[in-house]
């Protein structure tokens, strides 16, 4: 079994796994971030998506060995500890989420989407967000909470 | 009104845990020595098996075991049930219940129908060896079609002749049958209520463990009612007895009814756990829960509607075939009959109704409660019938139903099908979506829209529904086999903290805040010193679960009970510690006070007098802890009117939701913020089965629509905002005088968003869902 090493929330961390193993089970089950979850089984609905290098990443898609040497951020390392990273606040204030199981997938998905498109507008954050399903919300309050964050963001 | 208090927009306490990816859900938990399971299943929609050789698989590596239905039912397991027993027409007593065995015994009857347990080292290898299990099957014809099953050339079931379930009827057909010989106009429609699957983002998932030294089962799983996963399979299944087993629903992803239900998976990890020595661990893949997780809906129905000449209605006939899939899950037989049939008076003055309902067999997944369970299939065929009336007697349709309401003076009003509403305002709610939607503005732009070439639409949907089911007699009486009360325990601690335990769960509803808001306005608590703990059988007394929008109007009214009872025992300790009468003692803001004076003992020193306990009135026991059961008097009925306006390219037959009101009265608000959540999560819910979704069966059974490529889930830039308004009229038969808000947007929306439509395609007849290619041919046709 290979050894995949990487930084996780800016952590170095190394484990032996097979090498059909996916990114979301490298994370939740070798190095035991359970934030990352599994919502479907074709690449469907981004309650998985990180950041790896800096970009969002659908990691039931990737293989851990894809990542080897790469810096990745979960959910986990978006807040600077008590404080909530400016996209999470703004879900909390503008109630983005109610079960909580597509959110660190949305969240990951919305600050990337705000890394990389300014001045974002109700209609470019619908079309953007294709990739990630929510039951609970009907997204009016998703979208709202990504316009907000973005805006904290400096976006 | 406090900041924390009811009606406060609270910020949620349970957001901390879930943005910060440390929620705990089922698939996140993991123990020492655990093992994995994987099921083998069908591949067939109908089969006879004649033999299972898992010699192959037992050998390959990491396997541990592979059980079967044999040894399921030598070891004494007992079938899956159904609570809840229909009784016919013509005094039959009871509905057709075909055995269900958790595991296959001779005889698959859906695709994805459970056959073996393969027990495994890792999830890899589990799912290898079940590829292995080789089953020898002997197909048989399927049968497919809720309306082709009745007296289908196979029957699925022995004990179920015909593929009969129940043929069930309520109201009163000969007064139908007068009213419609003394009709000036009779409306008939054929109404499909497409089948839907439920689709929590959380796969369903359980973690088994039995302890050799105590001889206790610790079962973690994805449930809304984890009480009465205990109940079921200790008293039914007879896995585990019942204070043997603890049943734990840690964070759960969203539940819609399809996490109500006691599935095969539960009960034989449960089981196997104890056989094999070592903790079980199954987790749903995607596919799975397409194939096995219980669907929603699949209807068949005929409705006519009769009117006198000034549109008033004089009678509702329908006639209902209900598909409950291969066999009946645990609620199912109520779901087409009490929770439906019972609906169909709507918010008008109908005076004779009859329906009947057949409810058959298939070989497709069961079905079951899907948000809104029986009351949006009601709410849809009455709203279609009523807006296709309004059309054919060319009567404006918020018109007609105006002609047709409850007045607000007429409660408690008593339908001719069982329900015996208590309050409403239908006409306010209706007025208030008008002026919101601006309905009169909708010619000027429909004739703007068809300037660029376009079609409009404007669709509305006059609701009502039951929440809060229901006096547990009135369950009974009607078949149900549980009692539907909630229980609240309150416990203050020393230090002034409070701890509330409910028999309700959250998944997505706010519980740990709303409730904790009831708590701060009842007894004056910061509400960041007060825990609100459901989800686990060995922490909450006793509960019901959470089903049916009743968690605020049975479980809140049962923390306000409890509430009560502190308040009581705290003016006893305050009344000592104040040298004062009992009766001169006034609680309010968290303060008891001496009645004109300024002696005051807050509660949170009341807690302490009375776990310290040195200066203490004689009689009266240490400790402020009360628990109390409550059983509600009625449902309660939330109702409003939605409107939906869509705009149409007749040459693509794109249809874009361009504006969706809704104005709901659910009585008393907790917190605006949560139930507006609510509903908007309800209506994406029902736009999806209005314009997107369906589960499809082919003629052999194989569902077609098994994942997120062919199923359409609503995304982000299917749906549009919502413009959300309340009216309110508190219900007088709860202590909060809340109706519960968790259904309504579903039950709501797909009729509105249908009529909108369909007025836009000029009165065609669309079923749902209303793709894009429907809406295409119904343009062509009217143009």
């Amino acid at each position: 079994m290979p050894t995949v090493s990487m930084t996780v929330n800016g952590k170095a961390v190394s484990a032996d796994v097979e090498s059909r193993t996916l990114l979301v089970h490298y994370i939740r089950d070798h190095i035991g971030l359970t934030g990352t979850h599994v919502g479907c089984d074709t690449s469907q609905c981004g309650a998985c998506v990180v950041h790896v290098n800096g970009k969002s990443v659908k990691s039931c898609s990737t293989l851990a060995v894809q990542a080897e040497g790469a810096d990745v951020t979960t959910i986990e390392g978006l807040a600077s500890g008590e404080e909530l990273h400016p996209m999470q606040a703004a879900f909390k204030e503008n109630h983005g989420l109610q079960c909580g199981f597509c959110t660190p997938g949305m969240v990951m998905s919305a600050v990337d989407l705000a890394n990389n498109m300014k001045n974002l507008d109700e209609a470019t954050i619908r079309e953007q967000l294709d990739g990630n399903i929510c039951r609970c919300t009907g997204y009016h309050n998703i979208v709202k909470s990504i316009k907000d964050g973005a805006e904290r963001m400096g976006g | 009104m406090t900041e924390t208090g009811i009606g406060a927009a609270v910020r949620r306490t349970e957001d901390q845990r879930f943005l910060t990816g440390n929620g705990n859900y089922t698939d996140d938990i993991n123990v020492f020595g655990q093992t994995y399971a994987a099921f083998v299943r069908s591949p067939h929609a109908h089969a006879k098996i004649n033999g299972i050789n898992s010699t192959a698989a037992a050998a390959a590596d990491g396997v541990v075991a592979i059980l079967t239905g044999e040894e399921l039912a030598a070891d004494g397991v007992g079938p899956l049930i159904c609570g809840w027993n229909i009784a016919g027409k013509n005094g039959v007593e009871a509905h057709n219940s075909p055995v269900h065995h958790a595991l296959a015994m001779g005889k698959v009857n859906y695709v994805g129908d459970h056959v073996a347990l393969v027990v495994a080292e890792t999830q890899a290898q589990a799912d290898s060896a079940a590829e292995m299990v080789e089953v020898d099957y002997e197909e048989l014809p399927a049968v497919i079609g809720t309306g082709k099953a009745l007296n289908h050339a196979t029957t699925i079931h022995e004990e179920a002749p015909g593929n009969m379930c129940y043929d069930w009827e309520i109201g009163d057909a000969s007064a139908t049958d007068a009213a419609f010989a003394n009709a000036a106009h009779t409306t008939t429609i054929e109404i499909v209520n497409n089948r839907v699957i439920p689709n929590a983002m959380e796969p369903r998932a359980c973690l088994a463990q039995f302890n050799k030294g105590t001889g206790d089962w610790t079962l973690h799983v994805t449930s809304q009612n984890p009480h009465v996963h205990r109940l079921v399979m200790s008293a039914f299944n007879g896995v585990a007895p019942e204070h043997k087993l603890r049943v734990i629903a840690p964070d759960v992803g969203g539940g819609f009814g399809s996490k109500i239900f006691i599935y095969a998976e539960e009960v034989v990890c449960t089981w196997a756990t104890r056989k094999v020595g070592r903790p079980i661990k199954w987790t749903a893949k995607r596919s799975e829960s397409f194939l096995c997780d219980a669907h929603g809906r699949d209807h068949v129905s005929k409705a006519e509607l009769a009117l006198d000449a000034d549109g008033k209605f004089l009678g509702l006939r329908v006639n209902t075939k209900a598909n409950l899939g291969s066999y009946l899950s645990t609620f199912a037989s109520a779901v087409p009959t009490y929770m439906y049939a019972t609906l169909l008076a709507g918010t008008y003055t109908t005076p004779a109704i009859y329906c009947d309902v057949q409810g058959v067999f298939t070989n497709t997944a069961p079905v079951d409660a899907y948000r809104g369970a029986g009351r949006p299939e009601a709410t849809y065929l009455l709203e279609r019938v009523v807006e296709t009336a309004a059309r054919e007697m060319n009567i404006d349709p918020a018109d007609l139903r105006r002609r047709n309401y409850i007045q607000p003076d007429a409660f408690p009003y008593q339908t001719p099908v069982v329900h015996q509403y208590d309050i409403g305002d239908y006409g306010a709610s209706l007025d208030k979506a008008c002026d919101m939607a601006d309905v009169g503005g909708f010619a000027a732009r429909r004739a703007d829209s068809e300037s660029r070439g376009k079609r409009r639409g404007l669709g509305y949907s006059s609701y009502i529904e039951a929440c809060g089911i229901a006096p547990s007699a009135a369950v009974g009486a009607l078949g149900g086999g549980v009692g539907l009360w909630e229980s609240a325990d309150i416990r203050f601690n020393a230090t002034g903290s409070v701890t509330v335990m409910t028999g309700t769960h959250n998944h997505g509803q706010g519980h740990e805040t709303a409730f904790a808001q009831v708590i701060s306005e009842k007894l004056g608590v910061p509400i960041e010193n007060i825990e609100i703990v459901e989800g686990d059988t060995d922490k909450g007394p006793f509960g019901m679960g959470t089903y049916g929008s009743r968690s605020i109007a049975v479980g809140g009214s049962a923390i306000v009970k409890a509430a009560d009872k502190i308040v009581e025992k705290g003016k006893k300790i305050a009344a000592h510690c104040l040298e004062a009468a009992e009766d001169d003692i006034e609680f309010a803001g968290g303060n008891f006070t001496v009645a004109g004076t300024d002696k005051v003992m807050n509660i949170a020193e009341v807690a302490f007098t009375a776990y310290v306990p040195h200066n203490y009135p004689e009689g009266v026991e240490p400790g402020l802890h009360e628990q109390a059961f409550y059983d509600p008097l009625n449902f309660s009925f939330p109702a409003g009117v939605h409107i939906c306006e869509v705009e149409i390219d007749p040459t693509t037959g794109e249809t874009e939701i361009v504006n969706y009101t809704a104005v709901d009265d659910f009585g008393t608000i907790i917190n605006p913020m949560i139930v507006e959540g609510q509903v908007h999560g309800g209506i994406g819910q029902g736009v999806g089965q209005a314009m997107l979704e369906g589960a499809n069966y082919d003629e052999n059974g194989q569902l077609v629509t098994g994942s997120y490529m062919d199923y359409t889930m609503p995304r982000a830039d299917n749906l549009p905002n919502f413009n959300v308004g309340t009216t309110s009229t508190p219900s007088p038969l709860n202590p909060l005088g809340v109706k519960g808000a968790g259904e309504a947007g579903a039950i709501a929306s797909p009729p509105a968003v249908i009529n909108a439509i369909t007025d836009a395609c000029g009165g065609a007849m669309i079923d749902m869902p209303a793709t894009q290619e429907k809406v295409w041919q119904a343009c062509q046709a009217a143009e």
